[in-house]
């Protein structure tokens, strides 16, 4: 069966529905990437998946082995709550020293098991996240923007890791990305969200889709091209939703999207 | 016997209290529940005129009623209210309608300075079996669901993502909470309660860095102000409790000056 599926869930905070009759489900060894503007709930839809937020309707079925393996949008450390990066990778699982050493090494960060987790620039942070994630072993990985504060080394290299942490695990990954040009060609499947499923399919099949181009804007017919190179396309402004995301890969600035 | 010295009996219970309050305190800091900690202490005086008045353990009714202001803060955030501003009403009303029913209890000779602000040198037998019995307590359930507790503490979604529930880690911070203050009341009173929860585990965060370490070190300073004041107290007759906290006060002064304040 499904890794996880949702069967027409409705999502309110309050008297705002956040997400209204979703239905999808993850298979184990595809990566599934989730787009759509601010506001369209793909936060909230990974925080159904992983039980933070309870649907209001419909209902979310998680097969019974499943281990979860979350990267969150960023993680603030109250300073005042000193954590090592070595005592952070160990919790709450419990990872040996020698896992620890080999998930650093990874990540691409071997030198940083005795820094303060508070004391990490927003990079670092991310990659340290991505190897808490991994220790546990999921067979799911749910990353919520994962590679903000990458450069665009780093970001590329993190998708790679992804890559191949799915070649050898064989888990299904869910991720939301703004990175459209990455994550489309990077994707088995993409979901336009949009408070609902707007569109899905492979990135080819999405990326031509009205609904897509109605969202993110094309104007030459959605070829997957344009996302590899164009990065300073105008968007449509006329359809009432929020479209501002961040094309910049300045390590700095990609901080502030969201 | 040892235990018949009154301050031999009296700096065990002062080192009792601070071992519970060390892993509780390090939280409430982490959570920055040092108000929530306040008012479930101010509450626990309702508790005591209660026990009083149904001639119940004091221990007993400043558990129950501090574990319902905890609980009702709990249920009621999140509905219109600010945080303080629920605690303020709470914890201030909780109090003032303590103060009040002490005085209709006009047949039984009550100190109320006593619970106001602990009577440690009084401390009995029983009342060491109670305070470490709880204070164990305290330990054992915060000792069993550290990790749960730490990964709630850093983030809920991350606990969800684990398959730990905050909620239910919350609800054990509360218990742990409400015996603590129980426990505390005699020693230091319920004024001063959230001083020995803060004031060594802030001490303690310079010198820190693991959690772990943060909550040991936090018991040592804690057990240190207990010793120190207690002898201060003795040395210069003043209250203990109040001298106890004026220690680990210093302490922390102390700790910050040596390492700096770090962000």
């Amino acid at each position: 069966m499904s890794l996880v599926s949702v069967q027409n869930i409705s999502v309110g905070y309050g008297a705002t529905r956040v997400l209204r009759d979703v239905t999808l489900a993850i298979e184990a060894g595809e990566i599934v990437t989730i787009v759509g503007p601010n506001g369209s709930g793909k936060t909230t839809l990974l925080r159904a998946l992983i039980g933070a937020v309870t649907p209001s309707v419909g209902r979310i079925d998680r097969d019974a082995g499943l281990r979860i393996g979350y990267v969150p949008q960023k993680l603030h450390i109250d300073p005042t709550l000193p954590m090592t990066v070595s005592r952070f990778l160990r919790l709450p699982g419990g990872a040996t020293p020698t896992q620890i050493a080999a998930a650093l090494d990874r990540a691409g960060v071997p030198d940083l098991s005795d820094r303060q987790m508070s004391g990490l620039s927003g990079g670092q942070m991310q990659r340290i996240l991505l190897a808490r994630a991994l220790i546990g072993q999921p067979n799911l990985l749910l990353l919520d923007e994962a590679t903000q504060g990458l450069d665009q080394p780093g970001s590329a290299a993190f998708y790679r890791q992804i890559e191949e942490v799915r070649a050898a695990t064989g888990c299904g990954v869910v991720m939301i990305s703004h990175e459209l040009h990455v994550v489309m060609s990077a994707s088995d499947r993409v979901i336009c969200l949009n408070g609902h499923v707007c569109c899905e399919g492979t990135p080819e099949i999405v990326s031509a889709a009205p609904e897509y181009q109605a969202l993110f804007g094309t104007g030459t017919g959605g070829a997957l091209a344009l996302y590899r190179h164009d990065h300073d396309h105008s968007h449509d402004a006329t359809c009432g939703h929020d479209h501002a995301h961040d094309h910049s890969h300045d390590d700095t600035t990609t901080k502030a999207a969201e | 016997m040892m235990l018949d010295d009154f301050m031999t009996r009296a700096t065990l219970a002062g080192i009792g209290v601070a071992c519970a309050a060390a892993p509780l305190g390090s939280f409430v800091v982490w959570r920055r529940m040092a108000y929530f900690g306040d008012a479930t202490a101010h509450a626990a005086i309702l508790g005591v005129a209660l026990s009083l008045a149904l001639q119940i353990s004091i221990f007993a009714g400043a558990v129950a009623v501090a574990l319902a202001m905890a609980l009702t803060v709990t249920l009621l955030t999140g509905r219109g209210y600010a945080m303080d501003t629920l605690l303020g009403v709470l914890a201030h009303s909780a109090l003032a309608f303590g103060l009040v029913a002490v005085s209709f209890l006009s047949g039984i000779r009550i100190d109320l300075m006593a619970y106001l602000f602990g009577d440690i040198l009084a401390v009995s037998r029983g009342d060491l079996a109670v305070i470490w019995g709880g204070a164990a307590l305290v330990v054992g359930l915060i000792g069993w669901r550290w990790s749960a507790l730490l990964t709630s503490t850093l983030s809920q979604d991350l606990a969800h993502a684990s398959g730990i529930d905050p909620r239910r880690e919350q609800l054990i911070l509360t218990l742990a909470l409400a015996i603590t203050v129980a426990v505390a009341i005699k020693v230091v009173g319920v004024l001063l309660i959230a001083a020995m929860l803060i004031i060594p585990a802030a001490a303690a965060r310079p010198l820190s860095r693991t959690p772990e370490q943060m909550a040991l070190f936090a018991a040592a300073l804690g057990a240190v102000s207990a010793v120190a004041g207690l002898q201060s107290a003795y040395v210069l007759d003043t209250p203990a409790g109040p001298s106890i906290v004026c220690v680990a006060a210093i302490l922390f002064a102390f700790t910050s000056g040596l390492r700096g304040l770090r962000a």
